[in-house]
């Protein structure tokens, strides 16, 4: 039993490594489901915000984020612009990460092929502008002033569905998908606090509690966190993808995770030293 | 004078900026997003300097033959064709097709992920080297462990509805009330910092030791 | 006196009448339900925005069209609003320009208008007065560090508890020392003008010196060339302070990149490569925290980690030796410095802190007895 210890307390960490890479791997290339993806309140508080949104509404897509997060953001980004054409509200996408304006433009492009929506008419993409929280304030005086162009370098002015968006007082509502900083919160200070336009966001999963007050206070209307959330997300709105499949990777890993937690434990509880007596 | 000009630029602009934060009016407030620009500025003029410091040392790295010196070269190579490809590309580099955007696809886009995907390995690690049980304290958060991480995925809930239930109530009433409680004290902290560095009580970060030093 | 005869109730004839006839045209020649439209200057703004508020009584426009004359001129329309709303703030006025304001129904129907709003000027505000909450705990702050700079001038000392981390700074470069290993030091992820670096570049000086005075090896990779530009003025001048200009080295503060992952794996190749004996991980870290901290664990090295970033610090706490968590990490250099002023404003945040505990505890209390005052004093707007 202590060699058995002992060489647990010793395990080379590649062990663990490849565990879990397998047990990742297995669900997404065999196809087997572990449980149904049960929405949260907090996923449908997202969904029921943009279902109340008349049709024809403009809102402003935050995609605040990069490749690094594309696993946690991308899902519920693509599932964001998926409800809002399927409802025929118009989407104008900005990004403070330069780096996720490439991620925003495949997915505008990928789901405005779905429902034949057009760029420029139904959706745009002003791209990526530098300076985090100054652009939110300067987008509160001017958007065309802060976005002369779009991300192609087309000039706002010609791009019918900028018609009539002058600031924040236009925009219906904003769907922030946020990596971190900047993201969620700086959209909540600088623009809800000031401007009172409702808003949502996608976040990922390890910074997800910390809009847990911004939520309770009536800030966001409603949260999705991590890939957890994308799942849910993708459930209501009817199409389960990306996220979906991952759920059952994630069940596992986290079984591991807390498995090895106990078997942390267990390799150490040998070394404790034995009573006097 | 090398340290006493810094010193009085943070005074007067960290007192303008905390004079702006309460006084709405243009003849501040105007003044204060012309600073918060030039910072932008200032902050993007410094890549230029940041770009040269690692060519500087990477070229040197390479040309002295120094341990791993390939990755050198791969690394300058990288950079400057990237910028090459992205500067003759001019306003189309965003463009599906372009050369730009198969570098970002082909290399950026995976190599960022992998590195982010890392995590999920060195959590199961650390979790297995660091997670000592030795309290009653840990003992508690190793439970609030299980029940959340079960409690996030469908897995807890095909087990029972109460896992994802009681997930909920420790992310929003306990886990807020800490947090919380964290985030006011780190907020008086940066109250303090930031006061002792426009006061100039604390020097150290212009590059001025002077009083208490170690 | 004018020969004018009372009526049989006692009631004045001619008045009657007249009252009569004024009622008739009061209900003739006004629209059925006119209704009031309240334009005042948005308070607490630096001008330029007027807000409206109605409550329009009876029916009610399906959507009104807001429009706007300044004064002598005509009216134009502004925006349309939605019938079931009551206020909205017009962002384009220009301060000191008087403007009058009507709204018009949709579709028209004149008895649905409301009355032209009397002339409204905006007007910057000189004191935002939402924020008088932050003033008085600031004001309060303030109060409290200059009276306990004065004492510290004075020659009062305090004590404070012992921050484990700290104490661990000498022994982990010492350590380093002894094995022939450097330091390697992570500034966090931030810019320059975010605290925490502010606050990691103050930490840097300390361990600077002490590398410089134990000729140790220092690394500092950074993350942002803001942050490199200050850095290596720090280690530089840190090096000069203790009379080591001659060891210092261009190379030992370096600018990386500004991407997360990349710097991530750079500083992890670096780790790997150099195999410090000591790294100090005092910044601002996202996603990349246990990345660093697990790779650091596998080359041996000991770590201090430190940051304000509350989704981090579980990681740092699990896979580090020694953590500095939230105002731990900002009271490091005031500790470390050992200097009077600077322990008088640890000293002024920490009474702060206690005020606002009895803030919380009290004003809980009487939110449970019906009294909000107090709650929403320290409401933020």
């Amino acid at each position: 039993m202590s060699d058995f210890l002992a060489g647990l307390r010793a395990l080379d960490r590649r062990w663990i490594f490849l565990a879990v890479g397998l047990l990742v791997i297995a669900p997404l290339l065999f196809g087997f489901h572990i449980a149904p993806v049960v929405p949260s309140h907090r996923a449908k508080g997202f969904y029921d915000a943009i279902e109340r949104l008349p049709e024809g509404s403009t809102v402003l897509l935050a995609g605040d984020y990069d490749p690094g997060t594309r696993a946690e953001n991308y899902p519920m980004h693509l599932a964001a612009v998926r409800q809002l054409m399927r409802r025929n509200i118009k989407i104008i996408g900005v990004e403070l990460y330069p780096a996720g304006v490439p991620l925003a433009d495949d997915v505008l492009r990928i789901v405005g092929a779905e429902f034949g929506k057009k760029l420029g008419v139904d959706y745009v993409n002003l791209g990526y502008k530098v300076g985090n929280e100054l652009v939110m304030s300067s987008m509160g005086t001017s958007i065309p002033k802060t976005f002369p162009v779009d991300s192609r370098g087309v000039p706002v002015s010609q791009i019918p569905v900028m018609r009539g968006i002058e600031n924040f007082q236009q925009i219906d509502m904003i769907v922030s998908i946020s990596a971190g900083y900047p993201g969620t919160k700086e959209w909540v200070q600088q623009v809800v606090s000031r401007f009172h336009v409702p808003m949502v966001a996608g976040v990922t999963a390890v910074s997800a509690p910390e809009y847990y007050p911004y939520l309770q206070a009536g800030q966001l209307q409603g949260l999705l966190g991590g890939m957890a959330g994308a799942a849910e997300y993708e459930v209501l709105v009817g199409k389960p993808a990306l996220a979906t499949r991952g759920m059952d990777a994630q069940s596992l890993a986290h079984v591991f995770i807390a498995f090895m937690i106990v078997l942390g434990n267990v390799a150490f509880l040998g070394l404790r030293k034995p009573a006097k007596g | 004078m090398k340290r006493t000009v810094p010193f009085f630029i943070t005074l007067l602009s960290g007192l303008f900026c905390l004079v702006a934060f309460f006084v709405p009016h243009p003849w501040i407030h105007d003044s204060y997003g012309a600073v918060q620009t030039w910072a932008i500025v200032v902050v993007g003029c410094t890549y230029v300097l940041g770009v040269a410091n690692l060519l500087r040392i990477n070229v040197r790295q390479a040309q002295r033959r120094e341990g791993d010196w390939i990755y050198k070269i791969v690394l300058i190579l990288g950079l400057l064709v990237t910028m090459a490809v992205g500067f003759s590309e001019g306003n189309h580099y965003s463009d599906v097709t372009s050369r730009f955007q198969w570098i970002y696809r082909t290399f950026y886009s995976p190599m960022t992920s992998t590195m982010f995907a890392l995590l999920a390995f060195f959590i199961a690690s650390a979790a297995f080297r660091a997670f000592r049980i030795r309290s009653p304290e840990a003992m508690l958060l190793a439970i609030a462990a299980f029940i959340l991480m079960l409690g996030r995925v469908p897995l807890g809930n095909a087990i029972s509805h109460y896992i994802p239930d009681a997930a909920d109530w420790l992310m929003e009433i306990p886990q807020n009330a800490a947090k919380r409680g964290i985030l006011i004290g780190a907020a008086l902290g940066v109250m303090a910092t930031g006061i002792r560095v426009i006061l100039g009580l604390e020097k150290a970060y212009g590059g001025g030791g002077g009083e208490g030093g170690t | 006196m004018l020969g004018v005869e009372r009526g049989r109730a006692g009631v004045h004839l001619p008045a009657a009448v007249s009252f009569a006839i004024c009622l008739c045209s009061l209900l003739f020649a006004l629209p059925a339900s006119a209704f009031p439209l309240k334009a005042s200057d948005t308070p607490n703004d630096g001008g330029g925005s007027i807000t409206l508020e109605w409550t329009a009584s009876g029916p009610v426009a399906k959507e009104w069209i807001l429009v706007r004359r300044e004064r002598g001129g005509t009216f134009a329309p502004v925006t349309t609003i939605e019938g079931t709303v009551h206020s909205f703030r017009d962002g384009a006025v220009q301060t000191g320009v008087t403007y009058e304001y009507q709204l018009v129904a949709q579709p028209t129907n004149p008895q649905l208008d409301s009355e032209i709003s009397a002339p409204t000027q905006a007007v910057a505000s000189k004191f935002d007065w939402t924020k008088l909450n932050v003033l008085v705990v600031s004001g309060i702050f303030f109060l409290l560090l200059f009276f306990y700079i004065w004492q510290a001038q004075s020659g009062v000392r305090w004590t404070f508890r012992k921050i484990p981390g700290l104490d661990a700074i000498e022994e982990a470069i010492g350590r380093a020392t002894e094995m022939g290993r450097g330091v390697l030091y992570v500034p966090g992820v931030q810019e320059i003008d975010d605290i925490q670096t502010i606050a990691s570049m103050i930490l840097l000086t300390k361990v600077a010196r002490m590398t410089a005075k134990y000729e140790t090896n220092l690394l500092v990779p950074t993350n942002s060339p803001g942050v490199y530009t200050v850095a290596e003025e720090v280690v530089k001048s840190a090096y000069a302070d203790v009379g080591r200009a001659d060891a210092y080295r261009s190379d030992q503060v370096r600018y990386i990149t500004s991407e997360q992952f990349a710097y991530v794996a750079a500083v992890n190749g670096m780790m790997l490569r150099e195999r410090p004996a000591a790294n100090f991980l005092l910044g601002a870290f996202f996603a990349e925290s246990l990345l660093l901290a697990e790779t650091g664990h596998s080359v041996g090295a000991i770590q201090i980690a430190g940051t304000a970033n509350v989704h981090q610090m579980p990681f740092f706490v699990v896979a580090c030796d020694y953590t500095l968590i939230g105002e731990e990490y900002y009271a490091a250099s005031a500790l470390l410095s050992n200097d009077a002023r600077l322990l008088g404003s640890l000293k002024a945040s920490d009474t702060v802190k206690i005020f606002l505990i009895v803030v919380i505890v009290v004003g809980s209390l009487l939110l449970t007895f019906g009294q909000s005052w107090l709650a929403d004093f320290f409401s933020t707007q």
